[in-house]
């Protein structure tokens, strides 16, 4: 799956100080190896088209994470029905792995399949039709520098981890990526966010008091993004549950001082794949506030499959965007209905 | 937005009231939705099915049949199943015949072992146990420095030799706390190690390196509530992989059922010992199985709730406000003092929410806007004594007053003058024995928090002054007014 993003090109910078320094990075841009990188393509937004530039970045599998849901029962005509329970252990939730037993059997019904790789084939099918979505990579594109990532979850998700794994990968790519530490509530959550941007080569914008207001920190965030020409600000935000009224306010309320400067692209959502029927109230509470925009679905190389995705996805419209599948930095990809559908089914 | 199961029973039950016995059919169909519900609650599908076919067993018995509200007896079952499942009674910690005692926390990545670690030893150290933290999580980036913190936070020294982020050998930190430990006269130590996956071979081996290196009186697992079904794999891993004595449920402060909690015991056999509710350092309690099957079945915590109302509610002020509604001099300064009775026992709209029926209520409930109260603080608080005690002398200039004073509007007074007036009819009503039709737009359900006295005397060998224990008492089922099913009496 190509994921592209459109970097404004030098000179057009609305800060004058930076052009000197923008210029140079243009050149290093363009005699790095960037193999896919073509220049001017489509029309973006606000962005002059012959000043983007288009970055491919590399392609990204996530095979490794998923788990098949068929190591145990023998799957054929007759025993359609113990597919809602294996449905049901990979945390589909009663009512879609209803629904999806319905449509394999139809469809089964409809085409004449009867072996075991015919009725795979078919599942395969309707899971990956059903996640698939126009809008699920990264929406980095619109060419309003920089580009503000918000990162939110209830706590242990893995949000810290996966900012990490994204900023290097951006990095990677050639983006001046800088991370906001705006959890300023879990003890250390400052200290372990620093060392995955030394690790990812992102710059840190830290609280200058402990305990500070994070919205503030988010604030001086995009300052710094600003004044820096980043092209990619990434918000970490603490873990809150979401029915905790109080957090989640301040959540809207970090939403509402970063618009004050920068504009928002993404707004992901990390949800664990070993969650539960919470994910999807979890998502839904989060939407709300938050206006979520994907979901990051972390821990993939558990034993967990995930399957709440499904329900979130289908009931509120958020496309699943990243997957994490480790805990090493480069340990993440990007989603793809299809790859996810053969893994549980293979 | 899922129904709740004791919405969906009551619907249930409605085709069921008229029969005295319940066919083997009606037993099947009550227990379809047990299953769903269950399984909403993420209990794991294995265990469901299980559990499924012994409440049938007992179900399709005696007791049932015999059973004056058979459908109830179903559900009684169901819950008495829960509760064995759950662990029965408590099971305290095992402390060392010679101490250190020593407990290893281990568990999957963001289930909240560092922050349980913290909770824990300040637990222990109120309990007057010296207690040291070991950071044996040499893995995640700063985990190290975490611990640490939280160790500051509670006032417990912790043992970190090793700065960690990869570096370093947690066997050897953990098996040189212990030393550590004894040569510095602590009582019990507490080693917080790495997240890890159940599948992940190395780690659980070095898991089981670390135990064996301490050899600790507990290894608790511990396990995030909102877990799905995934929980049974999980649990089962590190049952084998490490060997656990205990259970600990974290976060369950969120909205989650909690399934997984009766997936890992009926699994691993192991009791939960503790359930960590918070992100303060006190929010930790023994663990509940009670509760918690109410809580799974969705069925409203009515122990919870009554035991609040029992923390906080002041029973002379409650007589006194039965005395006054009773002589009919009820005034807005009355209605506030009561608003504020209510207020120390919590979010209101949580403590609705735990009473069972609240389901019917849930939609109302959402749009309930707890600062509501607050405004009607500010407009009571606005007025003077003399208008307090006697609302009829608020005339047009005296409500412009208080509006500009309360910084609500004339129409936001007046809305609270007439629903002050109503609720005063209302418990006229309920003082000559009449059951209120619900109060309208009333924030608090201040009919049922002072009942009139005269009910009070009715009800024999009642001790206490809670009416919802009182009612719970009398009736022997949960409390929620005189019509269990309406709710109305909250006026929502």
């Amino acid at each position: 799956m190509a994921f592209l993003f459109w970097k404004k090109k030098k000179g057009e910078e609305p800060t004058p100080e930076p052009i000197v320094e923008e210029v140079i990075e243009s050149v290093i841009e363009e005699v790095a190896p960037q193999p896919e990188a073509k220049p001017e393509p489509k029309p973006v937004a606000k962005a002059k088209p012959e000043k983007v530039q288009e970055v491919v970045l590399p392609k990204r599998k996530f095979a490794k994470g998923i788990k098949s849901l068929f190591s145990r029962i023998k799957f054929d005509v007759e025993n359609l029905d113990e597919l809602e329970d294996v449905l049901i252990q990979a945390d589909f939730g009663v009512d879609a792995a209803e629904k999806i037993v319905a449509d394999v059997k139809a469809a089964a019904k409809k085409s004449g399949a009867a072996t075991e790789a015919e009725l795979k084939a078919i599942l395969a099918d309707i899971i990956a039709e059903s996640l698939k979505r126009e809008d699920a990579e990264l929406n980095l594109s619109s060419g309003q520098l920089p580009y503000v990532v918000l990162v939110v979850g209830v706590n242990g998700v893995g949000k810290t981890t996966t900012i990490g794994k994204l900023s290097k990968y951006l990095a990677e790519a050639g983006s001046k990526v800088v991370i906001a530490a705006a959890d300023t509530f879990r003890a250390a959550a400052v200290d372990q966010i620093a060392t995955w941007a030394e690790r990812a080569g992102a710059t840190l914008i830290r609280p200058k008091v402990e305990g500070q207001d994070p919205a503030s920190v988010a604030f001086e965030g995009v300052e710094a993004a600003i004044t820096q020409a980043a092209d990619v600000l990434i918000i970490d935000t603490a873990g809150r549950l979401q029915n905790k009224v109080d957090l989640m306010n301040e959540l809207e309320k970090i939403r509402r001082v970063v618009e004050k400067s920068g504009v928002i692209a993404e707004v992901l959502l990390v949800i664990d794949a070993t969650t539960g029927q919470n994910g999807l109230v979890q998502a839904k509470a989060f939407a709300e506030v938050a206006k979520v925009t994907g979901i990051a679905l972390t821990k993939l190389d558990g034993t967990a499959k995930g399957g709440i995705v499904y329900s979130i996805q289908k009931d509120l419209g958020i496309p699943v965007k990243l997957v994490g599948v480790g805990e090493g930095i480069d340990d993440f990809a990007f989603f793809d209905s299809r790859e996810f559908a053969n893994g549980l089914v293979k | 937005m899922f129904g709740n199961l004791s919405d969906r029973l009551v619907d249930t039950f409605k085709n069921l009231r008229s029969k005295g016995k319940l066919t083997p059919a009606d037993i099947d169909a009550t227990l379809r939705e047990i299953r769903r519900a269950l399984l909403e609650a993420d209990v794991a599908l294995e265990v469901v099915k299980n559990f499924i076919t012994a409440v049938r067993d007992r179900a399709l018995g005696d007791e049932v049949s015999k059973a004056l509200n058979p459908a109830q007896q179903v559900v009684q079952i169901v819950n008495e199943e829960l509760v064995q499942i759950l662990g029965g009674e408590q099971r305290k910690l095992a402390f060392a015949k010679n101490p250190p005692t020593v407990i290893m926390l281990a568990g999957l990545q963001g289930s909240g072992k560092t922050t349980l670690a913290g909770k824990l030893a300040k637990w222990l150290k109120d309990q007057g146990q010296t207690p040291i933290l070991v950071a044996a999580d040499l893995q995640r980036p700063n985990a190290v420095n975490q611990l640490q913190v939280v160790g500051e936070r509670v006032g417990v020294p912790v043992f970190a030799p090793e700065p960690g982020n990869g570096k370093g050998n947690p066997v050897k930190v953990a098996k040189e706390s212990i030393k550590h430990a004894k040569q510095k006269m602590f009582s019990v130590v507490i080693v917080d190690t790495a997240g890890r996956l159940g599948i992940d071979e190395d780690l659980m081996n070095e898991a089981r390196d670390i135990r064996n290196a301490i050899d600790p009186d507990e290894v608790l697992f511990v396990i995030d509530s909102m877990i799905g079904q995934d929980a049974v794999n999980v649990a089962k891993a590190f049952e084998d992989g490490v060997g656990i004595t205990g259970v600990v449920l974290t976060k369950l402060d969120g909205d989650a059922r909690g399934g997984a909690a009766l997936s890992v015991a009926s699994v691993t056999g192991k009791p939960i010992i503790f359930a960590s509710n918070g992100e303060g350092m006190d929010a930790f309690e023994p663990f509940y199985p009670d509760r918690m099957a109410s809580r799974i079945l969705d069925m409203g915590d009515i122990l919870t709730l009554i035991e609040q109302a029992q923390k906080q509610f002041d029973e002379v002020e409650a007589q006194k406000m039965a005395e006054k509604i009773a002589k009919n001099e009820f005034t807005l300064e009355d209605f506030m003092e009561q608003m504020q009775q209510l207020r120390k026992m919590g979010n209101i709209k949580n403590m609705i929410a735990m009473m069972p029926g609240a389901g019917k209520m849930r939609e109302q409930l959402d749009n309930f806007d707890e600062r509501e109260i607050d405004r009607t603080e500010a407009i009571i608080r606005s007025m003077t004594p003399a208008e307090r005690r006697q609302p009829k002398i608020l005339n047009g200039s005296r409500r412009l007053r208080i509006a500009k004073g309360s910084g609500m509007t004339v129409t936001d007074v007046n809305s609270l003058v007439n629903r002050f007036e109503q609720a005063s009819k209302m418990m006229k009503t309920m003082q000559k024995g009449g059951v209120p039709q619900g109060m309208p737009g009333m924030p608090a359900g201040m009919g049922r928090i002072a009942p009139p006295k005269k009910k009070d005397k009715g009800k024999k060998g009642s001790k206490s002054g809670n009416p919802a224990k009182r009612a719970a008492e009398a009736q022997g089922k949960p409390f929620s007014g005189q019509k269990p099913e309406s709710g109305s009496s909250f006026g929502l």
